[in-house]
């Protein structure tokens, strides 16, 4: 075929298009995979039965922030990894400056409190499951992520499955708090962190697989 | 001549040696500046449904593509033409990704690089590369010699069109006034002053070409 008949072809039945179609994918995207990933917590997981007692806490709505804020970040991220030659922008800088925060944050808390409470700052009762149950509370997310990515043009395809890791691990970690009684700064620094990083690190191996175009 | 290229570049103040004539790397930026503009207007009317604008624009998206892979494949003349067909269905098939708010040279060097990485990554073969990829090759680069382009500044080119283009462009695009303005300045109507600035564009972008 002649490269003149394409382009003949191509644009003798154009249609007009709608531009809004990739922000109506990534919230369906995001509200689907989120609301699976609740069914997933609750039916498997169970609700924390201190969940009514503990939304009155500081720490509750720390822990809500630092996943919701990483999760905003991640999807800033995300969108703009699927649309060929757009900057990153701040979202990995602003991501840094989450997780650093939260160090910090960890670190006073552990400086603050007596040597004999840190061991149980750090490890609270759920520390060997944490990292592992969020991964697996983030799959459905990473899932509806990947498959909208797919039908975008993602040509940082690493960064991209990367991306969708890391704010479906986020997510998950959010939606994972419903079921997760854990309180203690250090226990976000270290396992839920280290829970958005699995999802991030298959985001990553897989991209280069499934979303080329 | 520098006034003006500062004007279009963040109104800078010009430095004293390039006042008569703009160096190459400033002419290159008006250059882009201006096809930029007018395939960005012509995407953006395609989107909308317009079959003859998206014409248009294929077409010369067609020929910009050719001569970046051209520069970039001379040693396979054969997977030009394919890759020149492959890059504009890949522009077709995710038009829904452009982002009226972005460049769109951006968006297609984003994609031409993809494709040709993808390629030269397919075949993995060592002579398709004729030389490595680095970011300053762009598909909407000029090919001109800088002698060429140091007779072609951009007063020149304005000089060269009709008064109902020359002028849309000089006061609205350059100068930065507004379309309502610029049509009680030149007695012209709001239509005829977009109509004019389209129009000149379109006629600079060939006249730029021809010269490449």
């Amino acid at each position: 075929m002649k490269t003149e008949d394409l382009v003949s072809s191509l644009s003798t039945s154009v249609e007009a298009v709608d531009l809004r179609l990739p922000s109506r994918r990534w919230l369906l995207a995001l509200a689907g995979g989120a609301l699976i990933a609740f069914l997933l917590t609750a039916g498997l997981l169970k609700l924390n039965p201190m969940l009514w007692h503990e939304i009155s806490k500081p720490m509750f709505w720390v822990r809500e922030s630092y996943c919701a804020v990483l999760g905003a970040l991640g999807f800033v991220a995300v969108v703009r990894l699927a649309r060929p030659g757009s900057q990153l922008g701040v979202a990995p800088t602003g991501i840094a400056i989450a997780v650093i925060a939260m160090w910090v944050f960890a670190a006073a808390t552990l400086a603050a409190a007596s040597p004999q409470n840190r061991a149980r700052l750090i490890l609270g009762d759920t520390a060997s499951v944490c990292p592992f149950l969020i991964a697996l509370v983030a799959t459905p997310v990473l899932i509806a992520l990947l498959w909208v990515m797919r039908s975008l043009a993602p040509t940082r395809l690493r960064w991209a499955g990367a991306a969708s890791g890391f704010t479906a691990g986020s997510i998950g970690a959010l939606v994972y708090t419903v079921h997760c009684p854990e309180l203690a700064a250090p226990f976000f620094a270290i396992w839920y962190l280290l829970g958005m990083l699995i999802p991030t690190a298959i985001g990553a191996w897989l991209g280069p697989r499934l979303l080329r175009w | 001549m520098g006034w003006l290229v500062g004007q279009l570049h963040g109104g800078q103040a010009p430095s004293g040696d390039d006042t008569n004539s703009p160096s190459s790397a400033q002419y290159q930026k008006v250059q882009m500046q201006l096809i930029e503009e007018h395939l960005r207007g012509l995407i953006l009317q395609s989107l909308a449904g317009d079959a003859a604008a998206y014409r248009i624009f294929l077409d010369e998206l067609m020929t910009h593509l050719r001569s970046y892979l051209r520069r970039r494949l001379s040693g396979l003349p054969d997977e030009l033409e394919d890759l020149v067909q492959e890059l504009l269905l890949a522009v077709h098939n995710k038009r829904h990704t452009y982002d009226p708010k972005q460049p769109l040279t951006a968006w297609v060097q984003a994609i031409a690089r993809y494709k040709l990485v993808d390629l030269l990554r397919r075949r993995s073969r060592g002579d398709v590369l004729t030389d490595p990829l680095d970011e300053d090759d762009q598909v909407f680069a000029t090919t001109a010699n800088d002698a060429a382009e140091a007779q072609y500044d951009v007063a020149k080119l304005l000089r060269g069109l009709p008064d109902r283009q020359r002028l849309p462009i000089l006061y609205v695009k350059i100068e930065g006034a507004s379309v309502t303005d610029t049509a009680v300045r030149t007695g012209m109507s709001k239509s005829a002053v977009k109509v004019g600035i389209h129009r000149g564009l379109k006629a600079l972008a060939d006249r730029i070409r021809s010269i490449g």
